[in-house]
Parts: C-alpha cells; structure tokens; sequence
C-alpha cells in the first residue's frame, strides 16, 4: 500500500496465550469427569472450540463421541455425559429432560454441565426447578477470549448484543468486565482507560471491582490505553453497506469464527471449501483492508508476480530446479490456491454487486450520509420494499434513513411500514417494536426538541416511574444526533475534489470516501486528545457516559514509548470488519497499533437479524 | 542470687520451683469446697455443687486467673455434671440430661446442644472436656456404663463406644486420649483396665504393673497424651507412656487418707522423664523418675491444672505455678554455677559495681570462646523467669556481653525483649493471662490476641499489634472487628452514637467487613443499627444476603442492582417472588428497570402467563399486544389464533397505536380471507406465510388472477405493487402473450424499464426488446443497455445529447464495438464544443 504510514508501529502482545490458557482450563475441566464420556456441545460454540481444541486432542481426554446440542432426546449409550455449552436457559431445559428421560427407565448415568464462560443463577434455578441439581455436577470454563487474528480477539456472544441493548438484561456486563479483567492480568496494567456508553461505564466498574478483589502484580505491561465502546454509540456505521474486501468478503460469505466456506461459484469445482481468513493467508492480509475497487488490479497483478515466480522454472539447470521445488514451489503452489480462491471470491463479488442496483444502493447511502436529496431517497426505498429486493436489506435502509434523519415523518413513517408490514408480512409489526425501542427506527416527534425531552425525563425522575424511566431514557439516548455529530466531528468529507481509494486520505476510504465511521472517529479524537477535553458537545449529543481514568498503576509517561501505542479497542455489542480496517489505517497513520476485543463481529444483516421479531 | 534459689527444691538431678503468680482477687465465702471448678488455661469458672435445697440456686461465677470477676449468675438449668473450657474460651456446661450449654467469658449464652437421645433416658454419671487437634471434645458415661464420644464439638458428630464387659455404673476412673489421630477411653474397672476405641473394647496390662497391686483409684493422662499415671488402692504409683508398653517408674507410697488429683507432667523435653503431683488434702507430693519425692504442705483445698510446662495450683488465696526449673535458668542460678552465662551475670553485676572483677569474669568466658553462648544464655533464662527484676538483670547482662561480640546477631534478643514486654503486660493480674514464654510460643500471637479479644481486651490488643508489627490484616482489623460487633451489642447507645463510634474506629481498614458487623448488630436485634452500618459497606453486593435476611427486600433489590451483578439481582428476585404475594412483587420489580428486565427475560423463556400478568400490572398495553401477537404465532388452530390477534387488537387500541391495530386487523382479515379462499378453492394457503404480497403473488401463480385483484383491492395495496408483482409472477411463469396484454391494460405506474429487466432477468431478450419503445426517454438507455443493445443506447444518449449517459455506454462497449465508440467519442467532442 502506498501509504505515508508510520513505520514504527509497535509490536503487538501475544495473544496465543489466551488460546494455550483456555484449552488447559478445558482439559482439566474434562479431567475432573474420568473415564470415557460423551460430549455435546452447543452449537454455536463449535468452531470457537475448534480454535481452542480439535476432536484429537478431545479424545486423548477421554471424549468418545462428540455431538451438537440439537434440543432433540439423545441417543448417546456412554454412561457420562458432558455438556458444553452458554448459559442458556432453554440449553438447560433440554437437558433436564435428557436427565429426566433418562430417569423413567431408571437408567444411570453421570452427567456434568460446563458453562462457559460463566454459569447464570437463572440456569441452576432451571436446574433446580426440575428437580436434577444433586444429579448433574457444575462447572464453569471461564473461555472468555477467542483470538481471531494478530489483533482481533473476540467474546463470541453474539446475544450480548439484543440481551443488553434489546432486552435490558445486563448479565453480560460482568462477562465482559472478567473478560477485560483476563486481559488485564495477562497484558496489563493498562496506563488509561477510556469509555463511552452505559454498558461501558458498567462493565468498567467491573472490571475495577475484580482488580480490587484480586492481588497486584507488578508486570510489564504490554497494552498501553483501553478504549470501551458501546454499539449503541455508533448504529450507522455497521448499517452501511461495507465496501472493503474482508467486510463484503463477511456481507456476502459471511465469515464465521474467522473462517468461510467459500461455494461451488467460488471455488469454479462442485466442492465447497473452508478458508481461515487471517495474516496468514499471505495474499488476504494484503487485501483486507482495501477497497474492493482496487482489490482486482491487486489480484492480477499479483497472478502475474506468481506467474513469473513459476516462469523461473525454464531455463533452470536440474540443481537449480531442485532447489526451486523444495524450497519455492510448495509456497508458491500455497499461495496459487489461495490467489485462485480470492479471484474466485472477487469474481462472484463483482457478480452480485457491481450490477446496477448496487450501484443504486450505495448512491441512496452515500445520500442518506450526506442528508440530500431525502425524497428522492425514500422513493428509492419504497421501490426496494415494493419490489421485495430483500427483506433486511429494505429494513436496514429503513433504519439508516431514520437514524440519518433523526426520525421519519410520521406521514412516511406510517406509509413505509405500512408497505413494508404488506411486502414483506404483518408479523413484523413486533420487528419494527424493537426497532422503536433501540431508536433504530422512530418516528419524528413534532417539535419536540432535545431539551424538551430532557424536562420530560426530569419530571419522571421525580414522578419515580422507573418503569417508563428506561423507555424515556431509551428513546433520548437513542435520539439519534447523526447530522449534528456528523458536522462536528467532520464525518462527511467534502465531496468537491475525486477521492482516489487508492491512496486513501482518511477512514473514510472504507466507505467510497464518503463517510468516517463515527465510532472510529470518535475513537481518534480521544486519543488525540487525551481525553474528552473539548468534545463536550459531542458527548451531550451521545448522551453522556463518558469517561477517561488514568491507571492506577500509575504508569509515568516514559515518552511516548511503545506500549503506549498499543491500544485495546473494545465494541461491546459488536463490530464490524470495516471499522476494523478504519482502525488499522488510523494505526498506520499515527503509529498506533489497535487491538480490537469485540463482544462478536457483527454487520447490517447479523444486526438487524437479532432484532427481527417474527420468528417466536 | 540466694534468694532464686531458695524455693527451688532438688528431685533426682533436677529441681522444681514454686512461683507465686497471682493473690487472688476474688473472696469467696466458702473457699473452694463445695465448689465445681473449671479452670482451663487460665480462666476459671467457680459454681456451688447444685443444691438440693430449692431455696438456694447454685451460682455460677466466673473469674480470670487473678481472681477478676468476669459474670456471675445464679444457675437456672438442670443440674451440672460437668464444667470446660472450649478453645475458644467458651464455658461448657454438661448437664446430668446430656445437654450441653455453651456460654461465652461474660456468661452469656451462646447455644446449646445435646450429647445424644440415649442420654435423656440414662443420665450422665462422668463428663470430660478434652482437647485435641481436633479442637474441644466431650466424653461422657452413663448410668447405663456406655460411652459417648463428640471430638470436636464444632462439628458435633457423637460416636457411641461399643459396651465395655462387666461394667456397672461408672468405672472407678477414666481417661481420655488422643493417640494415632484416634480418641479412646483408657477405664478401669476394678483390677481390670479397658481400653475403648470406636469398635472394640480391650483387656489391657500396663507393663510392670501386676494384679497383684490391686485395683486402679486414679489415673492421669499428660498435657501431651504422652504421659500416663495410675495409682492402685494399695498405694501403687506406676506411670509411663500412654501406650502402656513402657514403664518408667513403679512406685508404692503411703497412701494417706484421700487422694485428690494426680497429674503426670512432662519433664523436661530433652530427658523425657514424667514427674507427678499427688495431691491429698494437706499435702502435695512430687514424684520423680528418682523415687525421690518432694512434699509441699497445703492449708486450703486447693485445684490443680495441668499445663503443658508445669500445674498451676489454684487455692483460695492464691495461685502458683509449680515447675521444673527449666535447664537453661538451673545452670545460670544454680549455686557455683560455672556455666558461661552465670558468670555473664556475674560479670555484669560487677561491672554495675564498678569492680575490676568484671573483666576477670568477661575474661573467663572469652578465654572459653563461650561469650556468644553465655548471652544466648542469659536470653533464654530471662524468657523462663517470672520476675521482671530477674529478667531485666538477665537481659542487661545479655546487653553488656554483646558489646563484646562483633557479628553476633542481635534477632533472639530483641525478639525476647518485645516477647518479654507482651508477656508482662498479659501477666498482670488486671488481665490475669499467667503464661509462660514456653506456653506462649505454643500457643502462638495469633491465639494470645484471640485471648484477649475474647476477654475484651480491645486497646491492649491492638496495641500488641502494633508493637509486634502484625500486618493489619491479621492484626488490628482483626480486633477492630471484634471490638465492633461487641460495640454494636451494648444497649445502652443509640443507633446513631454507635454507628459513628464504629465508623470512626473501624475507618476502612482492610480485611474489616462491615457487613459482618451489621449482621452481628441484627442478631442482637439492632435491625436499624445494622442498615446505618450497612450503609459504610463498600461493595453492594455483600450488603444483600443480610438485607434479605433483614426482610428489607426492595433495600436488598437495590443494592443488588447497584453492584452490577446479575446473578446477585436474580437470587434477590426469585427470593421476592416466593416471600411477597404477586402484586407487591410486581410493584417492587416496578421500581427496579434492570431487575424487570431481567426477569422478563427469564419469564420470556420460562413462564410465559407471568410475563402477560406482568405487563398487565404495568398497563403496558403495547407489550402486552405484542405478546398476544407473539403467541398467536405459536397457535395452530385458525380460531386460537384469530381470537389472540382481537386480544392484540384490544391491546392495541388501548395502547393508542392506530396503525398497529390497522395492521392487526388487516392480518385477521388476511387469515379469514384465505381461510375463504382455501374452502373455495382448495388452493391450501394456510400454512403460507404471513404476507400479503406473498398470498396474492401466489394466487396470481395459480392463476387466480380474479382473487388476487380482489385481494388487492380488498388490503388498498398501491397499484404499484400490484403491478411488479403481477409483472414478476408472469415473467415467472413464462406467460408472456399474458404479459404484453397486461402491459397495455393501462399505462404502466412503475414504467416500462421495469418490464424490461424483469424480462432480461428470466433471459427472454426478446421479449424485453418489446418494451424498450414504451421506456420513457430519461431511462432509454438503461434500457437499451439492459438488452444490450449498444447501437440503441448510443443513439438514444447521443439524442438526449447527455455526456453521463454516453460515458456510461461507452463503460460497456468492447473495442469490437469500434464503430459506436468512434460515434459517440463525436458526439461528445461536440457537446464540449458547445
């Protein structure tokens, strides 16, 4: 990349340890079970446990078959059995009816539940409500971190998302503190730490509470600042279309667990194949990050390099073509398959997206960003309904409408979902409820200005009707400020001068150059800033729950010195692989380097999906 | 120097001392006779035997070991067989029924527990205190000659002895050992000598002791279990381990008239050899290994307690401590002593004196390089000795030799002197703690600050603390806690005066807990005082079990909320929920958003009917119709699910969210309508999704085009829609002669591009050609594009003469397409021109 970067970017910690700590905590959890056993686990925790431990290494400790948690009676003839799964309260339901089915015939087995990371009261008051508490034992594995890359470590909760921003339920906040705590004792002490969002500020207190609970260690530290962020902070970034390699390689693939199974269209054979998408992949690392449109000329380009590599062939005597096959060959034939693979993958890209209608697409976002031609915009949206393009698609073009717009009119607001409500079925009436809800999609109130809001959850404070306090609170902290927020912080560059994405000038590249991704941004300025100091407004207009504390650990300002750049960046609710990529550019420039932790990656369709109300 | 000397008396090689420890403070009217006499350590607990007479309860006393009265109450029980002391100076009170009180220092009463059903039956004859690693043990024998063992009475498991043959009553005398991690009972009955483990009951004959001797009296077991003594009725004293293999002495003494205790000591610890007091009733006897014995005369009847180093021996008046004079302190004192470290004594007595003898002593020790000996001496025998004046000259001495010693490590010293300081300031008889420096390293600091905790010895506790430089942690918080839960239970206080005392003491030092001291104030009844010092609690959630248990539930709920912990918050609802009837339950969740989210998510996913019960109390009237939607999905039958989407509907309406009843009903007209059609037609739509959209598309499939149109009409579905649902459905199908008559039914409201995309999208370009004429001029190109058709797009953009729409064409074309790119590359020159 033809970059200006920095070139003293610090060397990231190792994060293999979290990896090397959770299989032993695993093995001996196993342990604690002797003999053979058979072992469920939920499904969703599969390839997480992939990472961690492949079947061979199951089976050394004594796990005879493995089986996905399927909430159908078991089969399983092993008199132990071992369940690996969240703590979910209908996982628990099912298997005290595997136990409860397993009393009838009087059959006698072993059974013991690990949770992970943690165990919920909720689920052993499950356990107890159906009578099998004495029969089961209990463990927790406290798996909290899965690394998914150099620099992305990720929670893998996907609910943490709709259980805390949705539903209110705030369990997970102290996951989410152990799981910065677990950094923390390995990586840490960090020298500051900084946060916005309600979430945030509470799962910073947690973290606070068990590193006063627990014993100081004086380490080396190698995670300099912590930037907490909640998702609910920034909504338009992940419902922006993502035009960077690795987030339409997600948008369209769907990258799972850091890996993807790319299809027959891809692979241009009748198979399906399985690919890891990190740094490893040497000719992935080098696209990732780009915009899609220079990821062609990058891929042949490339196809020519590897085929000169292999044209040294000719005209080689036997001794130097010996050396060529033990030494070259193997990787170049590596990255051949890989090379053919990300063709494969940009042909099929370039298929379903560089078709009219995408272009469209964007256009109506770009706009949407930019807040002009709003008519013209909604037209375009009604037609994507009436034409029943896609039912998240319209939905996340809904809502970018509404957070862009600070709310629909109520005149469209009523047209569009009664449209909607006929395209795509009445049943997401409740859909459009928990989109209400998380502000993700409201309708304008009229005249009813921010301060007029603010006297409004006044009074219910004093009215002491908490239980409308929440929606009151909701509502205002989920009033969306995008244009306000967008000209103070300059998220929408000027569109006057061409913007080459080649050469990219800001984050903003991730987005065809016309949108800085607010969490990013905001994430930027803090860090120039040291601080909030002089982004008070801008806070106001995100409703507050800021902060910054300095380290007790007191770590002296040695300079700017290396571990001072490594930044821990953590989405709480999820982030997506653009702001990923927007953070490694912003890396590049100033000499930082971001680690991000998030809750699970996320985009427009996993976001909009968890809030989907039709399915029961 | 004499004067030491003077009360030591020589036994064998040794000699054994008498040291004065206390004038007691007390007066007693009766002395001791008559009296049950508990005297563990060095608390000792004094009682009339209970009386017979219904007029005088017996009294129940306690007393430090200087004679300080701690309590004093008249005994309201049953009678007392048995008093003890626990390890953690707890009074045990054994009663004839088997009934165990416990009392604390200051005679209040702690708890209470029962030594077994069987007792009740057959009373308690004999009861023993015992203690063990275990901690404090009980053993008791009935009228019915069984055995009952608890070793720990903390952890109270009663083991029953098996039978002991030809036992009646009581034995003549029992003991209780502890040997191998196993507690048995040593018995004798008549000639004979038991010994009872958990299973078996033996026959055993200590060696050297032949039936000939006659039977056992008495026997005594050492501080250690490591020594025994047994006494036969014709005078015969054997005594050696407790194993009973070794003998180390058989003795016949005169056997006066009555014999009182005996109780074999440990001599000291290098020799190994038992020495033991016999005490009659003016008489008390020393026996060595030696056959040698010492006779001390006695005026008062008198209690022995046996220690690890020595027998205290408590009178009316006074109390001493009988000893053997330890080795270091006999080769220091001991008349022409040449030992480094009396002549170190010598020398610096001299030297105090100004004498030149000083330096012939100094140089004595020196010429025997013994002078590093001779200080270590003087420390050791200075610890030993129960006078302050001795111990200061010993030490001073100590002092004066070290001057002399390069690299001689000052450790033992100061730590003996600091020891010495702590022991003198326990010894005195205003907190009447009599140890010796032996006891005390036994007992260790930890346990002597215990003591005096106990003893409510707060400022001398923690200012033993201090000096000794205990970490706070196990020092000072600990006996700030101590002193704070005492605190909270003196009555006379207001809440508030106490709560400011203790906040000010206890600060925030570590390790102190401020909700133990609240649960401490709630138990005495204080249930205010507690919420004033729960208040000072730091983290919230230690706060919650002892306001749950306060019954200030909703204080609890909100604490719990504050400290963030979920599982904390769910345990204090699902207490509520089973504590409060339902209504005041929904109202407390009312006030606690986080706790009623939570819970709603768990009743989401476990009890449905309580989430509607829920919102009902709430009035929240849009969740509740969005829960009747949720379950109408759930219902099968058509009529279930019509009538909760009227509940909805109600719910809505309600709710004033108009358009959401709209919806509603339009989607129970949807049901009703394809329920009509599926009777009519049979065209089984029920089980299809709930779209509008989805039911006409496929009505339109089935060729139902009439129904559809209805449909349509029916649901006011913009014409729009109508159209490129209909359009697609056709392309779909293929139906194209249907297609082109639709498309000039009337003039088309989603244009014509439309038809030619949908059409270019199922591959028929013929058919798509047939519309690019009717395309308005604005997409003309797209169109012309979409068929591909570049000749007709470059014309039409060269028409429209737009530079946009002919950069876009020229995007499409491939140098094949020479001739349409030189034309529009003119077309463009020209526009510039322009």
């Amino acid at each position: 990349m033809a970059h200006s970067a920095r070139r003293d970017s610090p060397e990231l910690p190792d994060f293999s340890i979290l990896k090397r700590l959770a299989r032993d905590q695993l093995i001996y959890l196993l342990e604690q079970l002797p003999g053979k056993k058979d072992l469920f686990i939920e499904a969703d925790l599969m390839s997480p446990l992939d990472r961690i431990a492949n079947v061979s290494t199951l089976k050394q400790h004594e796990v005879d078959k493995l089986y996905k948690v399927e909430h159908k009676p078991v089969i399983s003839t092993s008199d132990q059995l071992c369940f690996l799964i969240r703590p979910r309260i209908q996982t628990v339901k099912w298997i005290c009816d595997v136990v409860n089915a397993d009393k009838v015939p009087g059959k006698s087995r072993r059974y013991k539940i690990i949770f992970t990371p943690q165990k919920f009261y909720a689920c052993e008051a499950v356990l107890e409500e159906q009578g099998i508490f004495g029969d089961v034992t209990i463990d927790e594995w406290p798996f909290y971190l899965l690394p998914l890359d150099d620099d992305i470590i990720s929670l893998e909760l996907p609910e943490f998302f709709q259980d805390n921003f949705l539903a209110g339920d705030q369990r997970w906040v102290r996951t989410a503190g152990s799981a910065l705590h677990l950094l923390y004792s390995l990586y840490g002490p960090f020298s500051k730490v900084y946060g916005i969002g309600r979430c945030s500020k509470m799962a910073y207190e947690s973290w606070r509470e068990q590193v006063e609970e627990g014993e100081q260690k004086a380490r080396q530290a190698e995670i300099g600042n912590v930037f907490l962020i909640d998702r609910d902070v920034d909504f338009v970034t992940p419902l922006c279309s993502q035009v960077v390699y690795e987030g339409l390689v997600d948008d369209i693939f769907r990258i799972k667990c850091g890996c993807v199974e790319f299809g027959p269209d891809v692979t241009s054979s009748d198979k399906s194949v399985k690919v890891m998408l990190n740094s490893q992949d040497k000719v992935f690392s080098e696209i990732r990050n780009e915009h899609f449109s220079n990821v062609f000329g990058f891929l042949s380009q490339k196809a020519r390099n590897l085929q000169t590599a292999y044209d040294k062939r000719r005209g080689m005597d036997i001794k130097q073509m010996k050396a060529f096959v033990s030494e070259e060959l193997k990787g170049l034939k590596q990255e051949h398959r890989l090379l053919s693979l990300h063709i494969g993958a940009s042909e099929s890209i370039m298929k379903k997206k560089t078709k009219q209608d995408f272009q469209e697409l964007l256009k109506t976002e770009h706009l949407l960003l930019e807040g002009f031609e709003i008519r013209e915009c909604i037209s375009y949206i009604e037609e994507h309904i009436n034409r029943q393009v896609s039912m998240v698609e319209s939905l996340r073009l809904l809502c970018l409408l509404s957070i862009t717009e600070n709310g629909l009119l109520p005149k469209d607001y009523r047209s569009l979902k009664a449209q909607y409500l006929q395209s795509y079925g009445v049943d997401h009436l409740l859909t459009f409820s928990n989109l209400r809800q998380l502000g993700l999609l409201v309708e304008q109130q009229p005249g009813e200005t921010l301060t007029v809001m603010e006297s409004k959850v006044g009074k219910l404070v004093n009215d002491k009707t908490a239980g409308k306090l929440t929606d009151a609170f909701s509502s205002l902290a989920k009033k969306s400020n995008f244009r306000a927020l967008s000209r103070k912080l300059n998220l929408v560059p000027k569109m006057d001068e061409e913007y080459d994405l080649r050469v990219p000038r800001d984050m903003a590249y991730i987005f065809s150059g016309a949108y800085i991704p607010l969490s990013c941004k905001l994430i930027e300025q803090v860090l120039e800033r040291d601080g909030w100091m002089g982004l008070e407004e801008v806070t106001r207009l995100l409703n507050g729950h800021e902060f910054a504390v300095t380290g007790s650990s007191g770590v002296d300002s040695k300079g700017k010195n290396d571990t001072q750049r490594i930044i821990l960046v953590m989405f709480l609710g999820g982030c997506t692989y653009s702001e990923i990529s927007a953070l490694r550019f912003l890396g590049r420039e100033k000499g930082y380097k971001f680690i991000v932790v998030t809750t699970a990656i996320t985009n427009s369709s996993r976001l909009l999906e968890a809030l989907l109300g039709n399915h029961v | 120097m004499a004067f030491i000397t003077a009360s030591w008396n020589p036994l064998g090689d040794a000699f054994y001392r008498s040291t004065e420890l206390y004038e007691m403070s007390w007066s007693l009217r009766d002395g001791l006779r008559d009296s049950l006499v508990a005297a563990f350590f060095m608390v000792r607990f004094q009682t009339s035997t209970p009386d017979l007479s219904p007029l005088s309860r017996p009294q129940l006393e306690i007393y430090s070991a200087s004679g300080g009265a701690f309590a004093s109450f008249p005994w309201k029980s049953g009678p007392v067989v048995q008093l003890g002391w626990t390890v953690s100076d707890e009074l045990l009170c054994i009663q004839e029924d088997g009934t165990v009180l416990i009392y604390d220092l200051f005679g209040s009463f702690k708890r209470h527990f029962s030594m077994g059903q069987e007792v009740v039956q057959s009373q308690v004859l004999e009861a023993k205190v015992f203690h063990s690693p275990y901690g404090t043990g009980i053993a008791i024998v009935t009228s019915s000659s069984r055995f009952t063992l608890a070793t720990n009475i903390d952890d109270l498991k009663l083991r029953r002895l098996p039978e002991v043959p030809g036992l009646q009553g009581k034995p003549s005398c029992w003991v209780v050992l502890t040997q191998d991690r196993q507690t048995k009972v040593l018995l004798s009955n008549g000639p004979e000598l038991f010994i009872l483990d958990n299973t078996s009951c033996t026959v055993v004959c200590p060696s050297g002791l032949s039936p000939q001797d006659g039977s056992i009296v008495h026997m005594s077991v050492s501080f250690s279990y490591k020594y025994l003594a047994l006494l036969t009725d014709t005078g015969h004293l054997w005594t050696g381990l407790s194993t009973l293999q070794v003998s180390t002495l058989l003795l016949h003494i005169h056997l006066f008239n009555q014999l009182f205790t005996c109780l074999p000591r440990c001599r000291r610890p290098k020799s190994q050899q038992p020495s033991v007091v016999l005490m009659w009733d003016r008489l008390l006897l020393v026996v060595g290994v030696c056959n040698e014995t010492i006779q001390y005369p006695i005026e008062d009847p008198c209690v022995l307690v046996g220690e690890m180093d020595g027998v205290r021996i408590i009178s009316s008046s006074n109390q001493e401590l009988l000893q053997e004079v330890p080795l270091v302190c006999q080769d220091i004192f001991k008349i022409a002593s040449m030992a480094p470290g009396a002549l170190l004594l010598e020398a610096h007595r001299e030297y105090e004196k100004s004498s030149q003898k000083a330096d012939e002593y100094l140089r004595e020790i020196k010429e025997q390089s013994m002078l590093g000996e001779a200080v270590r001496q003087c420390v050791e025998a200075a610890g030993h000795e129960y006078d302050t004046n001795t111990q200061k000259s010993l030490m001073r001495a100590a002092s004066f030799g070290k001057c002399f010693l390069t690299d001689f490590s000052p450790d033992q010293f100061v730590t003996t002197c600091r020891e010495l300081r702590v022991l003198n300031a326990v010894r005195d008889s205003s907190v009447g703690l009599p140890l010796t420096h032996t006891q005390f390293k036994q007992l260790t600091l930890q346990v002597l600050i215990d003591r005096l905790v106990y003893r409510q010895f707060y400022p001398l506790a923690i200012e033993i603390c201090r000096y000794l430089k205990i970490p706070d942690y196990q020092g000072v918080s600990r006996v700030l806690k101590h002193w704070a839960s005492c605190k909270v239970q003196q009555k006379d206080l207001t809440d508030d005066a106490i709560a400011r005392a203790v906040c000010v003491k206890v600060g925030d030092s570590p390790g102190v807990s401020y909700s133990d001291i609240a649960a401490k104030a709630y138990e005495c009844g204080r249930a205010e005082l507690a919420i004033k010092l729960l208040d000072f609690e730091a983290r919230s959630g230690e706060q919650v079990p002892l306001l749950l248990k306060m019954k200030r539930s909703q204080l609890a709920l909100s604490k719990a909320v504050e400290s963030g912990d979920t599982d904390l918050v769910y345990t204090v609802v699902s207490y509520l929920k089973n504590e409060m009837n339902r209504g005041d339950f929904f109202m407390t969740l009312r006030n606690q958003p986080v706790a009623l989210s939570l819970y709603r998510q768990f009743c989401k996913l476990q009890e449905q009917e309580t989430l509607k019960d829920l919102y009902n109390q709430d009035d929240d009237h849009q969740e509740l119709a969005n829960y009747y939607v949720t379950a109408s999905y759930r219902e099968k039958r058509l009529e279930g699910r019509l009538s909760l989407l009227q509940s909805a509907v109600d719910e809505y309406n309600k709710a004033k969210n108009e358009f959401a009843v709209k919806a509603t009903e339009d989607e129970m007209r949807l049901l009703r309508f394809q329920r009509k059609l599926d009777d009519e037609k049979g065209a089984g739509l029920l089980g299809l999704s709930l779209q509008v959209d989805t039911r006409g598309g496929t009505l339109l499939s089935l060729g139902l085009h009439k129904q559809a149109e209805q449909l349509y009409k029916d649901f006011r579905v913009p014409d729009k829609r109508y159209w490129w649902l209909k359009l697609k459905s056709l392309a779909e199908k293929e139906e194209w002669d249907e297609l082109e008559k639709f498309s000039k039914s009337k003039k088309s409201p989603i244009g014509y591009l439309a038809f030619v995309e949908v059409c270019i999208k199922c591959n028929n370009k013929y058919e798509a050609k047939k519309y690019v004429s009717k395309v308005t001029p604005e997409q003309k190109v797209k169109a012309h594009l979409a068929v591909g058709d570049l000749e007709g797009a470059a014309d039409a953009a060269i028409e429209r003469r737009n530079e946009a729409e002919m950069g876009a064409v020229l995007s499409r074309c491939s140098p094949s397409n020479s001739l349409v790119i030189e034309r529009l590359n003119r077309a463009r020159a020209a526009i510039a021109k322009k």
